[in-house]
């Protein structure tokens, strides 16, 4: 077991390193003289060559590699290259935003997938199992934006239940910020509500069909008992698809946050994108990879306590 | 060789070709008609738009449907049916290059993981992980900053990363293929490897690539769409994300504005998933989950009146040696049947059958002949969709067979012990083997715990293992096939039922094993009294423990009788035949052969 999580854990920081190198190069390559969309196009040649000089993108790319990794290494990712400011502080800034939001979604799409799928999986082919397929198919069709402007239209607006737009930080108020965050994490979630409740479903009905469940209910238990048996069993496959969730939405996020207006790492993103803001970019990327890593190994970790074959791996 | 006749009672295999069985399907033809369409509104684009998508006339700004403007124009004074119908071509462009370029990386790196394995598989399935555990869009707009926001190039970027759907699937196929002994044989016979891999890879991979492309394009349309949405790429070029964005703005006043793109995205997206859940639906092995009604309907059929001239089939097969009072077991007239598209499959056929307290019964029978299905339907735990009916199944001399499903089921584990066939798969792989023992005695026997653990351990010493207390700490995995038979042997036995079934209990054991545990049974069946229905195709296993036999095929049963007395004279020809392919010496095989292709001739 310990050998295993040392192994997966090498395997997240080789992740990182890969990716981040070939963001680094592939960002550097794509956008090569990244002034014209830091100061306009209105810049003189004078006042970009002044700013290619500050932000350093005058020296050869391996020196600027060097640079930003010798820094990276001891978590300091730079300043951004439109306020100056440490990229460190505008992450800081933004990130409990989009945590808020998709924390909330990941623990909204567990607990509604999780109660779906089972209920699914323990009455396949009724009512309820077929709006499941349907919703999944339509759920994948609608993209989460569209469903949050419907949803802002519907709830915030029309019923006036939450906040259509902005982010209120929970030290400032609880309820605001829960007000804020709901519509935000119930459009990112419902397709992943549906996602999970579908894996488990399919993963509860092919557990039943194995032998060992027959041989439970000879034994004599009760469905409940045997239930929990095949739950067990069909546990690994749906949160395998939970923390993939938790990934998917740290994306989707983006888009989300340009709906709601949230001033979350998402808008920064796009911010950064449009601007050729590299230093925010990498850094935003290596915070989502390093996310990518823990949960993949906090998954490894259930999965073993879950599933004793992995244990002795 | 050419002499044997082809057996002229099996239905010939139906080869339904794919594509004519998804037309049978409503909602995949609906999808497929609606696809179709969008696909020519595309192509067709310069002539069905009536106007130039980039064209702006102030005087139809936020104009809603009729006149000359069938649907309107949008906030920027453009008429809105054409830029849908120029949005549908930038879209499908864009989901095609995805979905190309996604092939075009996943599939040959899938076929070389799976066909070369080793270190090319673990760096191949390394990048497929990785490359899946990155959320796409951060990386998209990574790509978009520098490219000047071209969108083919986003689009094929977006393709190398739904290149593990691909990998992942071809991959699987080529491992499998590569375990087929015929690729061995293309090898030895000087086959190269690309010719092995075009020739044998290719119709493996082909339908499951064909579903995961639907579903890749309707990724990447709405990927797009959300790209175009977030303002990435050209305000020239009409785009549905774009339109969907613009309406956005003015949702309030003109609500019109947001729909109609939202209708075009949906419209395809949605329909790309129904044509590739109905294509899945069709490859995959995965059971129908069968209505009530098929349910129904196939107890109907089963139930039908029976016994008349015309229909032999309906009379019970098979004869009964004792009082139903002095019954362990007592079946008569058994039918079951499975629901399938022709109305019901029956694969057992009118069995009676009986076994006295103490008695040991053999049910014998190649594979597919019903035994299995006859002793499911005995327990109450036939497989989904699995229908029984009965005149009657006495256990004990008690009417069951028409009981409620609980009551049924508050036999098994009291009066029903069962020994399944298969120890590995038999186990919970999550549980320890004490508390797959444990949880029984204390739910169903209501024991304590402390009591249920001493009994576990007595009844483990009792089916022979000796160090009782490292086996009680593994996990099925842990242990071996033959030790894991003893313990579901002590499952079965621990809530002392007067009669055991046991499903080839030792099949799936090494030669020198499956003495042992037979001994174990027959030990277990004096010690305990108890009735013991052996399902076996094996008569060595017959000869060894069993006091009566019960010879079935094709789901009924041809003979029933003292095993000594079927040993020595076999009433039934299918009978002698079964016995002297038992039996392993040449003059029996030759015998055999005779008797085949005789008996084949004689019973068709």
């Amino acid at each position: 077991m310990f050998s295993f999580i040392t192994k997966r854990l090498l395997s997240g920081i080789l992740l990182l390193a890969v990716v981040t190198t070939g963001t680094f190069f592939i960002a550097h390559l794509a956008i090569g003289d990244p002034t014209p969309g830091l100061l306009g196009n209105s810049a003189t040649p004078a006042q970009q060559a002044a700013m290619r000089a500050k932000i350093g993108v005058d020296r050869p790319l391996l020196t600027q590699f060097w640079d930003w990794l010798s820094h990276a290494v001891t978590g300091d990712f730079g300043t951004s290259w439109r306020t100056f400011t440490p990229v460190n502080d505008d992450l800081a800034l933004r990130l409990p935003v989009t945590l808020s939001v998709v924390f909330f979604a990941t623990v909204l799409s567990a607990i509604f997938g999780v109660i779906i799928g089972i209920a699914c999986g323990l009455r396949p082919g009724s009512v309820f199992d077929r709006v499941l397929k349907f919703a999944s198919v339509v759920l994948f069709a609608l993209p989460g934006y569209w469903l949050g402007i419907v949803l802002v239209q519907l709830f915030a607006l029309g019923l006036g239940w939450f906040d259509a737009t902005g982010y209120v930080s929970p030290e400032i108020s609880v309820g605001g910020w829960l007000r804020s965050i709901t519509l935000p994490s119930v459009a990112l979630a419902l397709g992943a509500i549906v996602m999970i409740a579908e894996q488990l479903r399919n993963s509860f009905l092919e557990v039943n069909n194995q032998d060992f469940v027959r041989t439970l209910r000879a034994r004599g238990l009760s469905k409940r008992r045997v239930t929990r048996h095949v739950l067990r069993n069909s546990a690994p496959a749906a949160l395998t698809v939970l923390a993939m969730m938790f990934v998917g939405l740290l994306g989707g996020a983006i888009i989300v946050e340009l709906v709601f207006n949230l001033q979350g790492i998402g808008i920064l993103t796009q911010q950064s994108s449009q601007n050729g803001n590299i230093p925010v970019l990498l850094g935003l990327t290596v915070m989502t990879v390093v996310f990518v890593v823990v949960i993949n190994l906090l998954l490894d970790l259930v999965l073993g306590w879950v599933n004793p074959k992995v244990r002795d791996r | 060789m050419t002499a044997a006749p082809f057996p002229a009672n099996l239905a010939p295999v139906k080869r339904v070709s794919l594509w004519r069985r998804f037309l049978r399907r409503p909602a995949g033809v609906i999808a497929l008609v609606v696809m179709i369409l969008i696909v020519l509104v595309a192509v067709l684009a310069p002539w069905l738009a009536p106007y130039d998508p980039n064209l702006v006339k102030l005087r139809i700004t936020n104009v809603g449907p009729g006149g000359d403007h069938i649907l309107g124009g949008d906030s920027g004074g453009r008429d809105i049916l054409s830029r849908l119908i120029y949005g549908a071509r930038t879209t499908l462009f864009g989901a095609a290059i995805t979905c190309v370029s996604a092939v075009l990386i996943g599939v040959p790196a899938g076929v070389c993981a799976g066909y070369f394995g080793g270190v090319t598989d673990r760096v191949l399935t390394w990048i497929s992980d990785a490359l899946q555990s990155i959320p796409v869009l951060l990386m998209l707009m990574i790509v978009a900053a520098g490219t000047g926001q071209s969108f083919p190039v986003l689009m094929v970027v977006l393709g190398l990363f739904m290149a593990p759907g691909y990998y992942r699937i071809t991959r699987g196929r080529a491992q499998a293929v590569r375990k087929e002994p015929y690729i061995d044989a293309a090898r030895v016979s000087g086959v190269t490897n690309p010719r092995i891999l075009r020739t044998h890879m290719a119709r493996a991979v082909y339908p499951p690539i064909v579903v995961q492309s639907a579903l890749t394009a309707g990724l990447a349309i709405g990927m797009q769409a959300g790209l175009q949405f977030l303002g990435i790429g050209s305000a020239q070029t009409p785009s549905w994300g774009q339109m969907i964005s613009n309406g956005m703005l003015v949702i309030n006043t003109h609500g019109l504005i947001l729909l109609w793109p939202s209708i075009a995205l949906g419209l395809t997206i949605a329909s790309l998933a129904f044509i590739g859940t109905t294509l899945a639906d069709l490859i995959s092995i995965r059971v129908e989950q069968p209505t009530r009604r098929m349910r129904l309907r196939a107890r109907q059929e089963l139930a039908k009146a029976p016994a008349s001239a015309e229909l032999p089939d309906r009379v019970a097969s098979g004869t009964h040696a004792h009082e139903v009072a002095d019954c362990a077991l007592r079946i008569d007239n058994l039918r079951v049947g499975y629901p399938s598209p022709a109305g019901v499959k029956e694969v057992v056929r009118g069995v009676s059958l009986d076994a006295g307290p103490g008695e040991v019964l053999g049910i014998v029978g190649e594979s597919g002949s019903g035994k299995t299905q006859t002793m499911f339907a005995v327990l109450g735990l036939l497989p989904i969709g699995g229908t029984a009916v009965s005149d009657g199944i006495h256990v004990n001399g008690k009417e069951v067979g028409g009981l409620p499903a609980l009551e049924r089921a508050a036999l098994l584990g009291r009066s029903i012990g069962y020994v399944p066939q298969e120890p590995m798969t038999n186990l919970d792989p999550s549980y320890t083997i004490e508390r797959q023992l444990v949880e029984p005695l204390r739910q169903v026997q209501g024991m304590s715990k402390a009591a249920a653990k001493a009994r576990a351990r007595e009844v483990l010493v009792r089916v022979g293992i000796t160090d009782v207390d490292r086996v009680l700490r593994s996990y099925p995995h842990q242990i071996s096939g033959g030790m894991a038979q003893r313990v579901l042997i002590a499952g079965a036995v621990s809530g002392r039922p007067s009669l055991l079934v046991a499903d080839e209990p030792t099949t799936a054991l090494d030669v020198t094993v499956q003495a042992e545990v037979l001994e174990l049974l027959r030990e277990l069946q004096q010690e305990y009294g108890m009735a013991l229905v052996i399902v076996t195709h094996n008569f060595g296993v017959v000869a060894d423990i069993c006091d009566r036999l019960v010879v079935m095929k094709d789901g009924r049963i041809v003979e029933t009788g003292a095993v000594e007395q079927i040993f020595r004279s076999p009433a039934d020809p299918y009978t002698a035949e079964l016995i002297s392919a038992s039996l392993d010496d040449a003059d029996g095989r030759v015998e055999l052969d005779k008797a085949h292709v005789g008996g084949e001739d004689g019973a068709r």
